[in-house]
């Protein structure tokens, strides 16, 4: 997703672009994620500044691509159980609505007025109408092939081609050389592969999750709906399993319960512990899907950096070396405005926004020694 | 009792077709405690299907061949320990810490309220069998077509006709076996279609001659046939269904050997139904969720790569029967006992065992049936040229109302690759069978070539549908429960 919002961007600007991927169009992450373009569990901070305008960019976006990306602005609804829980939510809503982002406050009674099906006994929430959705693997298909760049599909690239000063002159892929003054690392959960084989570094890790999906049904639920528990979970950097069920409808039928969270490493062992959770929170909150039958389930690893930050901008070491990685799981939310980003970067224009808390330098300090060819 | 101290089975095996007998009373028979999980409400797999006791109806005839050795077989099972686990659909089965696996079940679909069971084992035996390939023809969903082994299964289970003019097509040994059973109960078969040419099996002379059983078979199927005025027509297919409300007549066309359609042959059989299918493809969901290493098969499908013992590539798991590669009931039989003996000798110490002179011929026997099955499944291999019979507006995906042209596009125009990018680019394979029908055909349209062997298996790590309720019941597979009850079962041996 974020590869083919970078051509798309740079496309625009003006530039000259190849895509290459080892593998499909969607191969990656991206297929095996689910599409929601969410601002309701973002803190106040770069982050959030980032989905507001990536927000605006898909709402932009969804106007010149077909119908087929299934974008909808069906917006968010976070439930909490208990008045604590409110409380929290309450707070938390409150900064994000100085930062831009508009929340309503539900009472309990009018909850079923949003969601009939959901449980009778929830303490009230907030509904965050900027939050919208669209599939994932169309949306960058369709992004990719709007962005009018060559694609090269099938070519892994296996390091970076540099002139004598170190700079970068293109790519060695396993089916031939492509030459360009510039390469953009969108390489997602690969990523810090990718910046090795460049002789840089970048500390990418997967974060596995795993979705359910269930029989196709009519529209039993409306908006992407959450536990409060949720932000607590996507902002917390431990390794152990995390779940919190986000529930929601899809224009094919299905309904999706993701997604858990886990640093395991790339290991698509099917863990019946995350199944388990999931399903009781999503039961929980929606009893009437106790009768209905998952009839799927899959895991992705979403491209996770320490600071929950992307890593969008230069690298340190390699000029002419820019990542657009590491967007963990917002990176369909956030392509947008990453490819913009990265298209301003390479064509020396002003950033829309400030890239500083983004910078691939930020993991410098942080890092011992560094051995590559350019090393300085 | 339940709940208690949960000291897991020796072997837990799922499938209870005649691998997974066979596998389940020999390991009984060598002192191992044995779980037996099937998702049918009767043993016997797809072999030894049987009319529901509530038709009341006679004992069957004509589609029951190998009687004598089912009934031994159930007759060791009841002289055994086992209490078959029946309407058990395994949808997972995962290592747990220590040395067991645990099987996941859920049960009661079929009435009372559904409810998750766990069964643990020290080893594992999967007999899932396979399903029956389909490729897609234009006019392929019109009601009265039906698939081969389908139409065999109904007529087993529930002695029903698909139709009363029944051309009966594909690619494989099981049509003439169809084609002899619906003849046999009534039916009018015009023709038997057949995609490749039988004269094939001919540059496999050795693994011919060692199949005196085989020959036979394809004897009585023959004379059967014969009796029956039903027409072989070799290298020819089904090109076209003709019929909205209901199948009135069929376009058949002749092939040229990669099986692209020969302009000019064209000819219209009218008939009520169409029995249609390509071979069988093993059911490999559970195993591959394990982990466990395939192989790709000489009819262009893939199959569990296993060792000599029938063990596959994770250590603790054995497979018999249609699962390693597609090869009949005898095989299967014998597959199973083999890694029974292969499974004692591990758990209890024994290597002796599969040295044995009973291991010893049934190793021999495997090899020689395998290496038949192989040349047989080299025959029957669709050639490349099969996509030239679509149309842009065939469907492909029948859950999910997906074209040829659909995918075509999301390969030439969107950039998909294979089985996985086509799925997520069109939703061919997302709907309710979950590609395990169109799977075969969308393979091969994203490769762009109609015999080639996907190079890996799709990944289905639910094996089949589980309520959500059932899943949120999970950790309650620990606590105590009556058959009866509403929560979830642990099994032990002691249970059983
Ligand atoms: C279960 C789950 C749920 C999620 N839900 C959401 C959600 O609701 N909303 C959201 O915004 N995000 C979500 N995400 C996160 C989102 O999917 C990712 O952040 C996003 O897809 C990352 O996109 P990407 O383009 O960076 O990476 P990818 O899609 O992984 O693309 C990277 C590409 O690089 C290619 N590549 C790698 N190495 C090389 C090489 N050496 N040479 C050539 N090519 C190479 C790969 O083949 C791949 O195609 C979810 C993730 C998961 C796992
Ligand atoms: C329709 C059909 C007709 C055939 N006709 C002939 C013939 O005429 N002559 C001949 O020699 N061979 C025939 N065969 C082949 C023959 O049936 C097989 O060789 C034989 O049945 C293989 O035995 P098996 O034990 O490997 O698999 P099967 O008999 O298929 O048994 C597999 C069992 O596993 C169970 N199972 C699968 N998945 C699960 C799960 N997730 N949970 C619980 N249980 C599960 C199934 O319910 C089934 O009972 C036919 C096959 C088919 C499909």
């Amino acid at each position: 997703m974020v590869g083919a919002a970078c051509a798309y961007y740079a496309g625009l600007a003006g530039l000259s672009v190849t895509v290459v991927d080892r593998g499909a169009v969607a191969g990656g992450t991206t297929g095996a994620g689910e599409g929601n373009l969410l601002v309701s569990d973002k803190e106040p901070g770069p982050e959030l500044e980032l989905a507001l305008l990536s927000a605006r960019l898909w709402r932009e976006l969804a106007k010149s691509l077909p119908p087929r990306i299934e974008y909808e602005t069906k917006g968010g609804l976070v439930v909490a159980s208990g008045p604590a829980g409110m409380a929290a939510l309450r707070d938390f809503a409150a900064g994000q609505e100085r930062a831009g982002v508009e929340a309503h406050e539900i009472t309990p009674d009018r909850l079923t007025d949003l969601e009939p099906h959901l449980a009778p006994d929830l303490a009230g929430g907030f509904h965050y109408p900027q939050d919208a959705q669209v599939q994932p693997a169309l949306a960058a298909a369709h992004l990719l092939r709007a962005s009018d760049a060559q694609v090269r599909l099938g070519a892994e690239v296996t390091s970076l081609l540099a002139g004598p000063d170190g700079r970068v002159t293109g790519v060695r892929t396993a089916t031939g050389v492509l030459h360009a003054p510039h390469v953009v690392n969108a390489a997602g959960v690969w990523g810090g592969e990718l910046a090795r084989r460049a002789g840089s570094d970048l500390p990418v890790l997967p974060r596995r999750g795993f979705v359910l999906v269930t029989e196709p049904l009519p529209r039993v639920v409306r908006h992407k709906v959450y536990a409060a528990d949720y932000v607590a979970d996507v902002a917390n950097g431990s390794a152990a399993l995390q779940t919190s069920a986000v529930v929601e409808g899809t224009a094919a039928g299905p309904v999706l319960i993701g997604a858990s969270r886990e640093r395991v490493g790339f290991d698509r062992g099917l863990s019946t512990e995350v199944l388990r959770r999931l399903a009781a929170q999503a039961t929980a909150l929606f009893p009437v899907l106790a009768g209905v039958r998952a009839i799927r389930t899959y895991a992705g690893f979403r491209p996770y950096l320490p600071d929950h930050l992307p890593a969008i901008g230069p690298d340190p070491h390699v000029p002419g070396l820019l990542h657009a990685c590491g967007h963990e799981g917002a990176g369909i939310g956030l392509a947008p405005a990453t490819g913009l980003l990265v298209a301003q970067l390479l064509t020396g224009e002003q950033p829309h926004m400030d890239i500083g808390p983004f910078h691939p330098r930020r993991f410098e300090a942080s890092r011992g020694t560094r051995s590559g060819p350019h090393l300085s | 009792m339940p709940g208690s101290a949960t000291e897991p089975y020796d072997l837990a095996v799922i499938g209870a077709g005649c691998a997974g007998l066979a596998g389940a009373v020999a390991a009984s028979e060598q002192g191992l405690t044995v779980a037996l999980l099937d998702a049918s409400a009767q043993i016997g797999g797809q072999f030894h299907r049987h009319p529901a006791p509530a038709l009341g109806a006679a004992r069957p005839r004509a589609p029951h061949h190998d009687e004598a050795a089912f009934d031994g077989l159930r007759r060791r099972l009841e002289a055994s320990d086992i209490a078959p686990l029946l309407g058990h659909h395994v949808w997972s089965v995962v290592r747990e810490s220590g040395e067991s696996w645990a099987v996941h079940a859920t049960t009661g679909a079929d009435g009372e309220e559904e409810r998750p069971v766990r069964v643990r084992a020290r080893a594992l035996l999967l007999a899932t069998g396979a399903s029956e390939r389909q490729l897609p023809f234009p006019g392929w969903t019109v009601p009265g077509v039906v698939g081969a082994g389908g139409a065999q299964a109904m007529l087993k289970s529930g002695l029903v006709l698909p139709g009363r003019r029944v051309v009966v097509a594909g690619s494989g040994p099981l049509l003439l076996a169809v084609a002899s059973s619906l003849a046999a109960a009534g039916a009018r078969v015009p023709a038997v279609v057949e995609a490749s040419g039988y004269l094939r099996y001919a540059r496999h002379p050795h693994a011919l001659a060692a199949n005196p059983g085989k020959l036979a078979e394809a004897a009585v199927h023959g004379s059967a046939l014969l009796r029956h005025r039903v027409r072989l027509r070799t290298r020819s297919a089904v090109t076209a269904v003709h019929g909205t409300e209901r199948v009135e007549a069929v376009t058949v066309s002749r092939l040229d050997t990669r099986w692209r359609p020969v302009p000019g042959t064209d000819r219209r059989v009218p008939c009520d139904a169409l029995a249609v299918g390509h071979g069988l493809v093993p059911q490999l969901d559970l195993a591959t969720s394990l982990g466990c290493a395939t192989r790709p098969t000489p009819d262009a499908t893939r199959a569990l790569a296993l060792d000599d013992l029938q063990e596959t590539s994770v250590p603790g798991v054995w497979s018999a029967g249609e699962t390693g590669g597609v090869g009949g009931a005898q095989l299967a039989c014998t597959e199973g006992e083999l890694a029974a003996l292969a499974v004692a000798a591990r758990l209890r110490g024994r290597p002796a065992l599969t040295g044995s002179r009973r291991a010893l011929t049934l190793r021999r026997r495997r090899d020689r049936m395998r290496a038949f099955a192989d040349a047989m499944a080299a025959a029957h291999a669709p050639g490349p040229g099969w996509t030239r019979w679509l149309t842009d507006d065939t469907d492909v995906c029948r859950c999910e109302e997906v074209t040829v042209g659909g995918i075509r596009e999301a390969v030439t125009d969107f950039g998909a690759r294979d089985a996985r990018t086509v799925k997520l680019l069109t939703r061919a394979g997302m709907g309710w069978c979950q590609g395990r029908v169109c799977g075969a055909a969308v393979a091969c349209l994203a490769a762009d070539g109609g015999g080639a062997v996907p190079s890996s298996t799709d990944r289905r790590p639910l094996a089949v549908p589980v309520p959500l309720g059932v899943l949120a019941a999970l950790d309650e597979a620990g606590e105590a429960g009556e058959p009866g009850d509403t929560r979830a079962r642990c099994l032990t041996p002691r249970d059983a």
